[in-house]
């Protein structure tokens, strides 16, 4: 009876504990998420401040007494943001369509095709997976320049077309297709390319998915590159648009204005994370590189 | 027919080759051609002299120096940091189970937002202007603090934005990893030393630790990589003009050698980028060999 006692005691002690331990855990673990999420509240609120509004705050307000959308009239027409988002996604579009075409065909060569060199080949594929993009750029940046591609689209594309890991990631997942299906298509006479456009690629479609949604992300947050090929803006992508509004657009001080043209740059984004979250962590995680 | 099927290999990797052969590997051999030739100049086409002279040049210039010190600054206070916070997120992440995917969520939306236009949001954060002293200021205020202006101010407080904001970009990544890497490790060791009685902080170093520190490893090396590579995480809180912000990094020093207003010189970004090629593959290797020896053990 005794014993029995003390033990419910030393139980009730350890649930005590454990309530506790488990209450600061939420409470940091809650800390990191408005760490997370105010830039983005902070963002969507000064876009709705008017710009008296905004520079009459001495101490910033956590609220908007008057909110207006008049700031984002004012980025679609003080700035050429609207002419940025259309090419952001008429290079997105098509940089991201090219490359499937071309990693999707040597993917294929790779787990399916048998030549001579193929894996002379390959073993070259990935060793060019180590090579950082800033040793490559300073020649491409030259090559694009002695082209005549400066500012335009296909001097923007070329560059970006292809991607070794994605070719790697791809390669592995046509392998695990089961051989049969090949030889039962052989036999009926399937030609290679109808059986990876009829086959392969519907079996394979998480992956190309996964693929697809990742370089598009990597294309709406590309800077670099389009930085340095292009100077008119005309050819800006959101990227460098972003850097112009802020260097020379509405003027230094109209910070509001800037924060409706980030909301807008940022929206397309974070919708797309919104319906496809899953996806995008199952693909980060599986080989994603870093942010 | 073999010749057939030889050929057609070749003819669905054609895309691929002609590409990467353009813009990968004819680069990579031109970028040391590049380094070597003395004065190139993009405007005539021509060089005076071949010799190592760009990376003594990079080597002593001043603002290569500056950009050198304040990547080595980012990296090394960083890395580790972001590799910490992470580790602590993951773990309070992977011991609740409400609300568990909504928190992993939020966390990860970093990584999909457009690094420069969210790095304006920091910086009128933390700027200092005539109108206002800024949010970050204001709670400092209140705390009973001075007002720093973050932005154009003082240099410290110029890194300390930096590596707040670098942190802020790379943690989702670190987290995802972190998080999958802990959810994988068996729950029976965890039962088995609950039954022997082990202190949760053994568990940690004893089961948990070894278990992910491959993973760890691999975020540390690729966090290495990433960090020595800053660049448009500086550019969107200070700029394109980083050289008179003073916080410049090597990446920014190759692209302003290379393009801009202090732009041209090939050759000197050349050098300046395989110096930064060799550090981080010395880096790297370090890494490697540390991780290696470690889990050996």
């Amino acid at each position: 009876m005794y014993e029995s006692d003390e033990l419910n005691k030393i139980g009730q002690r350890a649930k005590t504990v454990k309530r506790i331990k488990n209450a600061f855990i939420y409470f940091c673990l809650a800390m990191w998420a408005v760490i997370v999420l105010f830039p983005f509240y902070w963002m969507l609120l000064s876009s709705i401040k008017s710009y008296a509004t905004y520079n009459s705050e001495f101490v910033p307000k956590f609220y908007a007494s008057s909110p207006t959308l008049a700031n984002y009239a004012d980025a679609f027409t003080a700035v050429p943001l609207g002419r940025y988002l259309f090419n952001t996604l008429f290079f997105t579009l098509v940089t991201t369509a090219v490359m499937l075409v071309v990693i999707t065909l040597a993917a294929f060569a790779f787990a399916r095709l048998d030549f001579k060199g193929k894996d002379l080949v390959f073993t070259l594929f990935l060793a060019l997976m180590m090579i950082p993009n800033e040793l490559v750029i300073i020649t491409n940046f030259a090559t694009i320049t002695s082209l005549n591609l400066r500012n335009t689209f296909t001097g923007l594309i070329l560059p970006s077309v292809t991607s070794v890991f994605y070719i790697y990631l791809l390669k592995e997942n046509f392998a695990g297709v089961s051989d049969d299906l090949y030889y039962a298509s052989k036999v009926d006479g399937t030609s290679d390319l109808r059986y990876l456009l009829k086959v392969l690629i519907p079996i394979c479609r998480p992956t190309m998915i996964t693929i697809i949604i990742l370089k598009v992300i990597e294309c709406w947050n590309s800077f670099v590159w389009p930085r340095l090929i292009t100077d008119k803006s005309d050819y800006f992508l959101v990227s460098n648009g972003i850097q112009e509004i802020r260097e020379n657009g509405f003027g230094r001080e109209n910070i509001p204005a800037m924060m409706a043209a980030v909301v807008v740059i940022s929206v397309p984004l974070i919708v797309l994370f919104l319906i496809f979250h899953k996806k995008i962590m199952e693909g980060v995680a599986s080989g994603g590189t870093k942010g | 027919m073999v010749k057939q099927s030889q050929l057609k290999g070749w003819l669905y990797l054609l895309p691929a080759i002609l590409f990467l052969g353009a813009f990968m590997i004819y680069p990579l051999f031109d970028v040391f051609v590049y380094s070597f030739e003395e004065g190139y100049n993009f405007a005539s086409q021509s060089y005076f002299g071949t010799g190592s002279y760009n990376y003594a040049y990079v080597l002593r210039d001043p603002y290569f120096i500056s950009a050198l010190k304040n990547t080595f600054i980012i990296v090394i206070i960083t890395v580790p940091l972001s590799t910490i916070i992470a580790l602590l997120i993951s773990l309070g992440l992977s011991s609740i189970k409400p609300l568990k995917d909504l928190f992993q969520t939020i966390y990860f939306l970093p990584y999909v937002t457009n690094t420069l236009a969210v790095g304006l949001v920091f910086m009128i954060l933390f700027k200092k202007t005539a109108y206002s002293d800024g949010l970050i200021n204001m709670f400092i205020n209140f705390f009973g603090g001075k007002s720093v202006d973050f932005i154009t101010g003082p240099y410290w407080a110029k890194m300390f934005v930096m590596c707040f904001y670098t942190i802020w970009v790379v943690l989702p990544f670190k987290i995802l990893i972190l998080t999958s890497a802990l959810a994988s490790v068996p729950k029976v060791y965890y039962s088995a030393a609950e039954v022997d009685g082990t202190r949760s902080i053994d568990m940690f170093f004893k089961i948990t630790l070894p278990m992910i520190s491959p993973m760890v490893f691999y975020l540390i090396i690729t966090g290495f990589i990433g960090a020595f590579k800053a660049y448009s995480d500086e550019v969107a809180l200070f700029g394109t003009d980083l050289n008179s912000a003073g916080m410049n990094t090597i990446v920014g020093y190759i692209y302003d050698m290379l393009y801009g207003n202090s732009g041209g010189y090939p050759s000197y970004a050349s050098a300046a980028a395989i110096i930064l090629f060799a550090i981080v593959l010395t880096i790297t290797v370090i890494n490697l060999m540390v991780s290696r020896k470690t889990s050996i053990r």
